[in-house]
């Protein structure tokens, strides 16, 4: 799909500020990739023999960025998103790598739908695909899925997503099981019997608007079941978009006491708060909810101590049929994959509250180790997945523009600073930026 | 087609977004409208040749026939529809109802719908006047108009009136149309109901939370009893419907411990024996059918506004000329 990198020759990133937190790395170096590999690094490197080389002069040239947190929809609901066109979106906003949630329609809870994942993921030649698998069959909650096998047919993680595992046996069994796998378990935490009718968060707004909300402590009951319970096994629970302080505080007290937990900062629960719901912006409908200043206050606190150690998306692809409806009818969630580099380069990085070292640990580094996943470095001998940013380069958001095959986002209209001009995928650039303008 | 925007704007979509001085203009122009429904001829060409859809998704029978009236003393051509359904089912039509209703070429509709901002959803997709005759737990403006111009006909003011709501607030669009045109009329409100029954930060809204009905009735000159559904009960919000009455069920012996007269309002349908003892609900002081009357004279106002209709030739208009 490019003129770049096809992957046979060897291709040359020339003279970019190379910025790998994997080796403490800041600086201007040419980056050689070759064979898939990262072959190595340096200062004027010579292009050797048929290598492509691209100038990355005033560019950052990253690990390929990873988002351990995306609905890609396939199978089951091709209508809002496929594998195809997720891991395209994916690549134009220089992702490299994302970890499919399970909750497709049917499930992927055995090893044959893994692999279907796997397949459609490779044959989509975009951003890798890695898929989890549920924790129970068919998402009921019930009883264990076939962990070990769907690891063993590529699964990186297992999880219930969209749906919270609300039987505390359940978890402390996948929490104990999974590690015989060396998986983390990924749950999405929600206290059912607390959030029970709530369509956004519990606060002023929706006492104005007529609508049911769904307290904090609905998240953070189960945030802090999780951490007793992984505390209790010895497993490590991967705690997915975080979006309460208190959550938040009781993740930052877990890791002092040696707890292993990840957890994910989301970028709209960073930039937005309930008030985007205000008349009834579907758009603004998700899960969990949009909440109070004082909780987006926390959860980039917790990003920037790395208590939320993964920046994710939570890409969440509708119908725009699906959203055209009363708040209560409409589903929840987001797309994020274009725009999650922006926005946080833009509203974090921009404005002093990270620094773009940071930034890259967060949504490369840490993801990679999170999920064991290759890549997250530039060291040589790794897969040559890397991320090419024009920190300066002014964009605004148009969803018609998306790969996605969705239009569900929040920040339809903003303008943002900086964007991937170029994704490159085992040495095949997988997506460039249309020519500079 | 009329396509003007009136003193009101375009919609009716609550009292929320109203100022005071807008609501004073329905309840002033209400008053003339009254007349109409004491005549012999209860008839007036105020909106001949006008259409207007009365489009009902939860069942009403007092507010769906109120409006027709309302709208049948006026001159409009009306049409009811009727629909009930799951909310999937409601919300996958309503893109399509608005669509369709648009495409007859239709000059208002007033609806009711089982979702929170559902009127405001069809007012943002048709150029034609929308009426919210109820979403969800939003708000159910000309109830809460209809209560305003009960309480004013009764007290002769709404300012420094103090009302109590009393029961089910969280999940009662006609509390939130009580609390929003109260409190913009400098009336003092107060809710008083079990807290699992009142939504977070309602005191955030301007009024106090009395948490028991003997207080409630000691403090206040009005009350204004919601109905208590019987889904509340299965939800868990209150154990029985016995113990809501002993707690909370305003009764004669109560009021009569009540310092002054207090003027009771309920908007409909009541539960006697729940929510409203029968002795209250017939005794003197129940204002409740006055409430019914009212109803149709304030929503004669809203649709003569939302048509174009000059406040000041309210009076006028209800002879012969039109707006």
């Amino acid at each position: 799909m490019s003129r770049l990198g096809d992957g046979r020759r060897p291709l040359l990133l020339r003279g970019g500020r190379v910025v790998d937190p994997s080796q403490g790395l800041d600086d201007v170096r040419d980056v050689l990739l070759k064979d898939g590999r990262v072959e190595g690094m340096g200062r004027g490197l010579g292009t050797p023999d048929g290598a492509q080389v691209i100038e990355c002069a005033g560019l950052v040239v990253t690990p390929g960025l990873i988002d351990v947190h995306v609905h890609l929809r396939e199978p089951g609901q091709e209508h809002k998103e496929t594998i195809l066109t997720g891991a395209r979106a994916a690549a134009a906003g220089g992702f490299t790598a994302v970890c499919a949630m399970p909750n497709t329609i049917p499930p992927i809870d055995d090893p044959a739908s893994v692999g279907f994942v796997l397949a459609a993921g490779q044959r989509a030649g975009a951003a890798r695909v890695y898929p989890l698998g549920c924790i129970s069959v068919g998402q009921k909650g019930e009883r264990l899925a076939e962990v070990g096998e769907m690891i063993e047919a590529g699964a990186v993680g297992i999880t219930d997503d969209g749906h919270p595992v609300m039987d505390s046996g359940l978890m402390r069994l996948a929490l104990e099981y999974s590690q015989v796998f060396g998986v983390p378990v990924a749950d999405h935490p929600e206290d059912l019997g607390l959030s029970r009718g709530g369509a956004m968060n519990e606060g002023l707004v929706a006492t104005r608007l007529g609508l049911r909300g769904k307290p904090n402590a609905s998240e953070d009951v189960h945030i802090l079941r999780d951490l007793i319970v992984a505390e209790l096994t010895g497993g490590h629970i991967h705690l997915q978009h975080v979006s309460t302080r208190l959550g938040v505080e009781a993740i930052r007290r877990a890791k002092e006491r040696g707890v292993r937990v990840t957890a994910e900062a989301t970028p709209h629960h960073m930039l937005l708060t309930d008030e985007a719901c205000e008349g009834y912006r579907t758009e603004a409908k998700m899960n969990p909810p949009l909440r109070s200043p004082a909780d987006v206050e926390a959860v980039i606190a917790g990003l920037q101590d790395g208590t939320l150690d993964t920046l994710a998306t939570d890409h969440a692809p509708h119908h725009y049929d699906e959203k055209e409806q009363a708040f209560d009818d409409a589903p929840n969630g987001i797309v994020g994959l274009e725009t999650s580099l922006g926005l946080v380069h833009t509203h974090l990085v921009g404005k002093g509250l990270i620094d773009l070292p940071t930034m890259v640990e967060r949504m490369s580094v840490a993801p990679a180790r999170a999920f064991k996943l290759p890549g997250g470095t530039l060291q040589a001998g790794s897969p040559a997945d890397v991320t090419v940013m024009d920190p300066a380069a002014r964009w605004t958001v148009e969803s018609k523009r998306f790969l996605s095959k969705s239009r569900n986002t929040p920040f339809e209209g903003w303008e943002l600073v900086g964007r991937a001009t170029l994704t490159v995928v085992g040495g095949r650039a997988v997506w460039e930026a249309p020519s500079k303008g | 087609m009329n396509r003007l925007i009136s003193d009101l704007g375009k919609d009716l979509i609550g009292l929320e977004p109203l100022s005071a001085d807008q609501i004073r203009m329905i309840l002033d122009t209400a008053e003339p409208f009254k007349e109409i429904s004491e005549r012999r001829i209860k008839k007036v060409p105020v909106l001949r040749h006008k259409t207007i859809v009365n489009l009902f998704f939860e069942p009403s029978t007092r507010t769906r026939i109120s409006f027709e009236f309302a709208e049948k003393r006026l001159s409009a051509d009306t049409v009811n529809i009727q629909t009930a359904g799951s909310s999937v089912v409601k919300g996958e039509t309503l893109v399509d109802t608005a669509r369709n209703l648009e495409a007859m070429r239709i000059d208002m509709v007033v609806m009711r719908h089982g979702s929170s901002g559902a009127a405001r959803f069809l007012a943002e997709r048709i150029p034609s006047n929308v009426i919210n005759g109820g979403d969800g737990s939003h708000e159910h403006p000309t109830q809460g108009l209809l209560d305003l111009l009960t309480i004013r006909d009764r007290l002769k003011r709404i300012e420094g009136v103090k009302v109590c709501i009393v029961g089910d607030v969280l999940h009662s669009r006609v509390a939130r149309s009580n609390i929003y045109g109260l409190v913009k009329l400098g009336a003092e409100v107060a809710v008083c109901a079990p807290p699992t029954l009142l939504p977070f930060g309602i005191e955030e809204l301007g009024v106090r939370v009395i948490p028991r009905i003997e207080e409630a009735i000691e403090w206040a000159d009005v009350l204004n009893v919601l109905r208590l559904q019987l889904e509340r009960m299965q939800g868990g919000f209150v154990p029985s419907l016995r113990e809501y009455n002993r707690v909370y069920g305003v009764s004669s012996a109560r009021l009569e411990r009540a310092p002054k007269e207090i003027l009771i309002l309920h908007p409909g349908p009541m539960n006697r024996g729940v929510e409203i003892d029968s002795d209250v609900a017939d005794g003197p002081h129940s204002v409740i059918l006055d409430q019914v009357t009212n109803g149709v004279a304030v929503r004669m106002a809203v649709l003569y506004l939302l048509a174009g209709g000059a406040p000041e030739k309210a009076e006028a208009a209800k002879g012969a000329v039109e707006p």
